[in-house]
């Protein structure tokens, strides 16, 4: 068979946008904005994070890092040799004082300095990750995600330095071989690129929730903070939240309902 | 003229194997980083930048030095200036070259680094910090080749030169500013978030940029038959104290902004570096260190009774030196990453591997400045012009 010059190039640049766009998808799944695209839009989408700490036990954030590190492929790096120098990790938890650094009070019921908190992305409406990022490998999309395409990252740890929550991780070594299941549903990263929890495009693409809000018993709320409707909104607007550092003005989209009259019995 | 720097001596060639054997070490070390990942590093996830990032800053401020000669001799006709001011454009050169190579070493994905130019980011600062460092170093090439060539042929610069030589002024602020940008803009590191960096980065880099020239100078004067001349050297060193002075002001500044206000975020990284945190002080004695050199450097450098015995003022330039290579090469970066976002510490130091890599680089560095220093001083042997008048 045959076929002459312009079938092939036909060929070549169906398969050529093909590979680009499958492995965009992959990455990105949603609309990509880079610039800064601020505040809420009075329609369309602006995704949250609702969590409430109260119906959470170390039991369930076991649970739910490991349903979010098993599908996303992050390895597990933390046994090796007794060293956290080169974690990789989306989400976790530390102590009150720690995420809530600005409101540390010394007369907190001790319930509550004892709990633990779940700590991920925020989501930031104003990312400075996104603002310092030399590439653009990491963005805000059109909806509020803050994603990266690990392909474009050079590795420079800019938003490592720049993100004020410590929720980037850089891969200091390959992780492939840290891997415990590889999910073959889901890219795994290279040595020297920086990831981060991404409030999961790729499952929101097929009409799922992210890992983490499906394994929460509905104590992970995710939703719309655009529409006054949603889920989200009504617990939002019933109840007490915190953020992880308003002052500094990034704007986080998680919010922490921590209760209070619970922890003082 | 750059076969001037195949015909040597002795002395030239022992340094050139010297250097070169540790550029090649740096390299096999970094080929080891490069296979293995940063991992290599002491760098963490708390601690995300380290040596390579804070050698890269001090190292921006060297080559801004440059203005502190180009300004006297080009705006103020100061021509004592005339002998040295080639050793500035060149210092600058060598300077930038490892600043670049700094930054290259430092990259998790070194082969996408052109990524920065496919995807010009204007509203990131490292867009900018990559576009001035590349304009300054194509300037000081330029402008020291230039010069220097017009000197070979014994005839003035080409008038073409002019505007490049005042344009390289606020370009040599510009490098220093942006990257005091770097770190400046950034919330939640409250060391680094302060209107004083870009003035504090200049002040240091105005101190130990002319130091090092001093030093340079002098070991240029002991081995080859080149002399810079008592006067000029004493005005650079007028140059040093003045901005030394204004360095340590801008750094109490700093501490009293932090101490007064009470503010925790503003006190924990000085806190960490000077006296330790929970019994983690790595850092503590190199800190201390800076402080000591920079207050006996100061006595020195002031009363010029003392100033003026060069003997003094060489030593005075070596205490300078190491004090700020400590506060800016090291103490800056580190202490912004530690405490952690979380309050907590984790302390870093730099691997063997990631030191080699270090003094590698430091390395082709004084091989490209060894190689330019011994054009323009084999140029100006040839003319007998190699000795100043003042």
């Amino acid at each position: 068979m045959s076929i002459n010059r312009r079938k092939f190039l036909k060929i070549a640049g169906l398969t050529g946008l093909g590979l680009s766009l499958s492995a965009r998808d992959f990455i990105l799944m949603s609309p990509a904005e880079a610039s800064g695209g601020h505040s809420l839009p009075s329609s369309g989408e602006r995704l949250g994070m609702a969590i409430d700490v109260r119906k959470l036990t170390d039991a369930d954030y076991a649970r739910i890092a490991d349903a979010c590190h098993t599908v996303h492929n992050v390895p597990t790096l933390i046994p090796e040799k007794n060293n956290v120098k080169n974690e990789v990790k989306w989400i976790w938890t530390d102590t009150y004082n720690h995420t809530f650094p600005e409101q540390i009070n010394d007369y907190h019921p001790e319930a509550l300095r004892n709990k633990t908190f779940p700590l991920l992305c925020n989501h930031c409406d104003k990312p400075p990750c996104v603002r310092v990022c030399p590439t653009k490998a990491t963005f805000r999309a059109k909806n509020g995600m803050i994603v990266q395409d690990p392909h474009r990252c050079i590795g420079c740890r800019f938003c490592m330095a720049g993100c004020p929550y410590g929720s980037r991780s850089f891969n200091w070594v390959d992780p492939r071989p840290y891997i415990p299941k590889r999910n073959p549903d889901f890219p795994t990263r290279t040595i020297g690129v920086v990831e981060k929890c991404t409030f999961c495009p790729e499952r929101l693409a097929r009409g799922q929730q992210p890992a983490c809000v499906e394994v929460s018993n509905g104590a992970m709320i995710f939703g719309n903070l655009a529409d006054s409707h949603s889920e989200i909104r009504n617990i939002l607007s019933t109840h007490f939240t915190l953020r992880r550092k308003p002052t500094l003005g990034t704007m986080p989209s998680v919010f922490y309902i921590i209760g209070g009259e619970d922890y003082a019995g | 003229m750059l076969d001037k720097a195949l015909h040597g001596g002795k002395t030239y060639w022992t340094l050139i194997i010297v250097l070169a054997s540790i550029a090649g070490a740096g390299t096999l070390a970094y080929l080891y980083q490069f296979n293995n990942g940063l991992g290599v590093t002491g760098m963490s996830r708390d601690v995300s930048w380290g040596f390579y990032i804070s050698q890269f800053t001090f190292l921006v401020g060297v080559a801004a030095s440059a203005v502190m000669l180009v300004i006297p001799y080009y705006l103020h006709d100061y021509k004592k200036f005339g002998k040295i001011v080639i050793l500035g454009e060149f210092l600058a050169v060598a300077s930038v070259t490892m600043c670049m190579l700094f930054i290259f070493v430092d990259m998790g994905q070194p082969m996408r680094i052109l990524n920065v130019i496919l995807h010009p980011t204007p509203n990131s600062i490292l867009f900018w910090d990559a576009t001035v460092l590349n304009g300054y170093l194509f300037l000081n090439i330029v402008i020291g080749w230039t010069t220097l060539h017009a000197e070979k042929k014994q005839a003035p610069p080409p008038s073409w030169v002019k505007p490049l030589i005042y344009l390289s002024i606020p370009w040599a602020v510009s490098i220093h500013t942006v990257t005091a940008f770097l770190y400046a803009g950034i919330p939640g590191r409250h060391f680094w978030l302060t209107a004083i960096m870009a003035a504090r980065f200049l002040a240091s880099a105005f101190a130990g940029g002319p130091a090092l020239l001093i030093i340079l100078a002098l070991i240029l004067r002991k081995y080859t038959k080149f002399d810079p001349g008592r006067e000029p050297i004493q005005a650079v060193g007028k140059i040093v104290t003045y901005a030394m002075c204004a360095n340590v002001f801008f750094i109490l500044l700093e501490v009293f902004t932090a101490f007064y206000s009470n503010i925790p975020g503003h006190m924990h990284s000085f806190e960490y570096l000077f006296v330790g945190i929970e019994g983690h002080g790595k850092l503590v004695p190199l800190m201390w260190i800076s402080v000591i050199f920079a207050v006996i450097s100061l006595i020195m450098l002031i009363p010029p009774k003392i100033r003026n015995k060069e003997s003094n003022l060489i030593k005075a330039c070596v205490l300078v030196f190491i004090s700020l290579w400590i506060d800016k090469g090291f103490g800056l970066v580190i202490g912004g990453f530690v405490p952690n976002h979380f309050g907590t510490v984790t302390e870093y130091w730099p691997t063997l591997i990631e030191t080699v890599i270090t003094l590698g680089v430091w390395a082709i560095g004084f091989l490209t400045l060894t190689i330019l220093y011994k054009v323009a001083i084999s140029v100006r042997e040839e003319l007998g012009t190699v000795k100043s008048e003042y």
